[in-house]
Formats: C-alpha cells, structure tokens, sequence
C-alpha cells in the first residue's frame, strides 16, 4: 500500500498529539514565548492526558444519548402509526438547539448539582437536533423502488426497517453524528463553568491567570480533536457510501 | 389458477381499477397491456397485496389470497418489480437469497439454488455472486431482479415490465430466456407491458387495459383478429396485424407438399420469419426441415398470404 500524503499528515498530526499528552513538558520551548513574567508554561493543575480523557467521556455519553434517542424518535416518526408525531417531535427538538447551552446548563444545576451531570444535560440536548434532522432524511428519501423490493420479497415492518432501510440510511444518520459529536467536542469545555472535569479547565485557567499558554494547549486539543474525529468519521461515511454505490470511486 | 373477481381499485374519486375480472390458468403466460396509466401496475399489486382493492376478490388456487398475512403472501409470488429494485448494500447473491432466506432455509441450500440461478442466466457465479448491483450493468440487473423473484421457486410469478429497459438484441434474449424458464418449472406468469409485440409473443393470453377497464382478455389470435374496441384495434396496430398473426405459428403448421430449392428454415422458426425470408431472396417457395434436419416439405408466399388473411370469426 502507497502511503499518500493526507494519511501521512493524519497519522503525524495524531502521533504529535498522543506525544504532547504524555510528556507534555517536551513542548515548553514552543509555548514560553506565550508566557510572562515566570508563569507556568505547561498546564501544571491536573494532567492534560486526563482531562482529554474526561472530555471524550462526556461527550461520548452525551453522544451515545442523542444518538439513541434521536434515531429512535425518527423511526418512530417514520412508521404508519407514529406519523402524526412527526411535527411535534420536530419542533421539540427544534427547542433543544435554540435553547443556548450556557442557559441549558445555568437551569440543570439547580436540578442536579454541579459537575458532570449538567454539561451531559446540555450536551445531549444539543447533539440531538443534527442526528434527528438526519435520520429523518435517511429514513424518507430512500429510493421508492427499494423501498417497494422490500415490502415485494415479503419482509415484515421491522425486517424492512433493520435490513433495508437502516442500512441505507446509515450513511446519512453517521453525518449527522459526526456533526453532533464535533459541536459537541467544542461546547463541552463550557462545561468546567459549573466545574465538570473536560478541558474547558485549562481554558478557564489561562483565562484566569490570563496565560496564554495555558488557553491554546487547552483550545488546540480540543481542535485537534476535532478535526481528527471528524475525518475518521467520514471515512466511515465514506466507506459505507462506497460499498452500496452511492457515491462512485473515486 | 389465479381468480380476479370484480377487483376495483380508487384512490379518493379517481378509479384506478374498475370491476376487473379474469381467471388465469395455470402454467400459463397472461400479459396484461395497456398504455401508461391505465391501471397495469396497479392491478397486479393486488395479487400480491402490495395494493389492497377497493372492492372485490382475488383468489389464488381457489383461496381468497387475504388469508395469509400479506408478507408470507408475498413469500410465495415472486415479484419482478418494475425497474429491478435491487438492493444496492446487498450483493448479487444476496440480493438473489433474500426470499429464502425469510422463509429460513438453509444455508447450503440457498447457496446451491444461488448458483443455479446465476447459471441458468448466463452469469459466472464466482463473478458475479459478490458484485454489487451497481457493478452489473442495466440487462444484467434486469436479470438478477428476474432471478431474486423466481429463488424461492414460486409457483406464481408477478413481472412488471421486465424488460422495459433493455435494447432489442437482449430483450428478445431476455424473452427466450423467459419463456424457456416458464416451460422448465411451470410457473404461472403475469407479466406487464405496453409493448403489443411483446405481448403477442408470450402471451397464452392478453388482457388489455384502458383508463382502469378490461377492454378485451383473449388469445393473442383472438385479440388479432377480432379487436373487442377501436382502442384494441388501434394498440394492435391495423398495419402490421397480419404479420403479427402469422408470428403465433410455427413455419411446421404452414407446411405443403413438395420440395424448393435453396436455403432451408427450421420447421420451429415462425411463420412471419418464413415469409419474411421469402420476400427478401425473391423466391417462391423454400424449403422447411424438421430438428433433425430432414426436409418435410415446403412453405410458399401463396400459402402463407392466404394464412395472413382476417381469420373468418
Ligand atoms: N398510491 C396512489 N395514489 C394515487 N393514485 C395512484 C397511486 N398509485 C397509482 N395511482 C394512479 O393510478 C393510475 C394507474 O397507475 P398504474 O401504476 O397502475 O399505471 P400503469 O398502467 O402501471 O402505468 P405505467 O405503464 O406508466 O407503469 C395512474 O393514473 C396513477 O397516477
Ligand atoms: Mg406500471
């Protein structure tokens, strides 16, 4: 296999990533010009490894969460019997988005207390919208004679919805994941206001110290992340597409 | 033996299907043909029940064919749908297993009946097996949406214009090919079309449809010679109807005494071709040879002019 340049740079950019977390001290020359009067250049109030850790966590659980439910909601919305759901479904979820986190978060700890639990709150509610939306297009645009090929060769509703339309819609489903997940990666480290452990720490303690240094390792990771999940993620879509001839070689 | 018994079909106000009846026998080849939205697609749903009728029965071997539930009804149709309807995340093979394997057989089993399938239309199974539809080309789909629907061998065989997408080289393939399979196991074949040459070709029966009406259900000799409307008479083409006639027999049938010279025609060419081929080398008779190539006489213009004459009714 010919290693071409995109894989090159991804798999450099994740190996200079793995190699900040673990020592992150090797970096200090890059970052001291960042930093006055003898502060501390790496982050020195917990691991980065750690909070990177906590960070994917929270928004691995908050995603799993919308993921569920917001694919289940559209296959219910999408059967016969749950039709007429369709609207109301649609504008609930719709509140989700618009309602900003920050609010989201100020109105869940009085609920539940401070820490983890709020940030997955918000987090969940705002991954929602984008998987819905998706699913939802997935599920209603598959192509008629498909559709009917199923029905056709005698599966029952729920043969159809596992083996046919699923499958078909899933590519379209993994991208609105995929943006859930990397809106969700940034709007997680507000969380440390109502003090959850994600990276948003060493954001806020830059902020505080007013250190840059600490502000940009804390905002390149969480970028970095990003962008790195965001690109394995439409591979899959990709993959996927490729395999049931949506999308051509390229 | 498939009865349809007074089948209507509206959707809101409009008719789609209005008070259809037919009886299809069995091991037979019934076309249904009509000009687009007439009702074609929708009457053949109701067998299977894709379609449920405003009004009406449909029997299949004398059972009202609502006593199954809909999708084990469906199992035992094969159903050929217009515009293949492949799935595109599935193979070929998998494509073609899907019948069985609802009906949950084994695995050897739907692997052995897979291959014979891919075989008996000509395509190589280790090739073609793990391709994906997308992979094939447009006859090849066609065949393999054929193949899914005859797998789980049906006894009923639903085909909504099967071949409506193919050039005119694989399509009378593709008829050949039909018409060999519907002899070898028997099927009961309904089949959709707005093609009359086809329709005449293999059809034992042709049911012709306008604007949701049965104008006429007859032989394809019946339907030639004594149009039930001007419509039918029209969908016949005046022009070409008596060599449309003369294709519904065998060069055998037309057979006198006596011998001619030239190139022979095999007695099971038809009778249109015989004639055809008389025209074009300007002779006045030609010889006619049996499968085993033994001369059995001869077939002459004369004879086969007077053939293609209006049938006395
Ligand atoms: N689900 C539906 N709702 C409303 N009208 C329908 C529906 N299905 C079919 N029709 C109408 O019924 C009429 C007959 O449709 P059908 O598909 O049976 O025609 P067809 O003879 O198969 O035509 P074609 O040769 O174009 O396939 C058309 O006018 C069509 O618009
Ligand atoms: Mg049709």
């Amino acid at each position: 296999m010919k290693l071409r340049l995109p894989t090159i740079l991804r798999i450099g950019i994740l190996a200079l990533l793995i190699v900040f977390l673990l020592r992150p001290d090797w970096f200090e020359p890059i970052f001291r010009p960042l930093t006055q009067n003898n502060a501390p250049v790496i982050y020195n109030q917990g691991s980065l490894l750690t909070l990177t850790l906590l960070h994917l966590r929270t928004v691995a659980i908050a995603t799993a969460g919308a993921t569920i439910v917001a694919v289940a909601l559209a296959i219910l919305v999408t059967r016969p019997f749950g039709a007429e759901f369709l609207p109301l479904s649609r504008s609930l979820v719709n509140i989700g988005q618009t309602f900003p986190p920050v609010a989201v978060l100020a109105l869940a700890v009085p609920a539940v207390g401070f820490g983890e639990k709020p940030t997955l709150i918000a987090l969940f509610l705002y991954g929602l919208l984008p998987i819905f939306e998706n699913s939802l297009t997935g599920l209603t645009t598959l192509p008629p004679t498909v559709t009917d090929a199923a029905r056709g060769v005698g599966m029952t509703g729920w043969q159809r919805l596992v083996k046919v339309e699923l499958p078909l819609a899933m590519p379209i489903i993994l991208a609105g994941i995929r943006l859930s997940v990397t809106i969700n990666l940034a709007t997680a480290t507000i969380g440390s206001t109502v003090a959850a452990k994600t990276l948003g720490e060493v954001i806020i303690a830059g902020l505080q110290s007013n250190n840059l240094s600490f502000v940009l390792q804390g905002g390149l990771i969480v970028g970095v992340l990003a962008v790195m999940i965001y690109d394995g993620l439409s591979a899959m879509e990709r993959f996927i597409s490729r395999r049931m001839g949506l999308l051509q070689q390229s | 033996m498939i009865e349809i018994e007074n089948i209507t079909k509206r959707y809101g106000a409009v008719t789609v299907v209005n008070d259809v009846s037919l009886v299809v026998q069995p091991r037979t080849i019934t076309v249904i043909v009509g000009t687009s939205g007439s009702g074609k697609t929708t009457l053949m749903r109701m067998i299977n029940r894709l379609v449920e009728p405003t009004a009406g029965v449909i029997k299949l071997d004398g059972e009202d064919n609502r006593t199954l539930p809909g999708y084990e009804l469906r199992r035992r149709i094969g159903y050929a749908i217009q515009g293949h309807g492949l799935f595109p995340h599935r193979t070929v093979a998998q494509n073609i297993a899907v019948v069985p394997e609802l009906l949950g057989w084994d695995k050897a089993k739907i692997d052995a009946r897979v291959r014979e399938l891919l075989a008996l239309f000509q395509l190589d199974p280790e090739t073609f097996g793990p391709r994906y539809p997308h992979e094939l080309s447009g006859g090849q789909q066609q065949r393999i949406g054929v193949a899914r629907a005859l797998a789980a061998e049906p006894n009923v065989l639903l085909m909504d214009e099967p071949f409506g997408a193919l050039d005119p080289v694989i399509r009378s393939k593709a008829q050949e090919d039909l018409l060999a399979i519907q002899k070898r196991f028997g099927t009961t074949i309904i089949l959709v079309t707005h093609d009359m040459e086809e329709a005449i070709h293999l059809g034992h029966k042709i049911a012709v449809m306008d604007g949701g009406n049965l104008l006429q259900y007859a032989t394809p000799a019946e339907i030639l010679a004594n149009p039930a409307t001007d419509f039918v008479a029209t969908l016949v083409g005046t022009g070409d109807r008596p060599f449309r006639f003369l294709s519904l027999s065998p060069a055998g049938d037309a057979v006198e005494p006596g011998t001619a010279e030239g190139e022979a025609i095999p007695a099971s060419a038809t009778q249109r071709d015989a004639l055809a081929e008389l025209l074009w080398s300007g002779r006045p008779a030609l010889p006619v040879v049996n499968e085993a190539g033994k001369a059995i006489g001869r077939v002459t213009v004369d004879g086969l002019v007077k053939r293609a004459s209006r049938p006395a009714a």
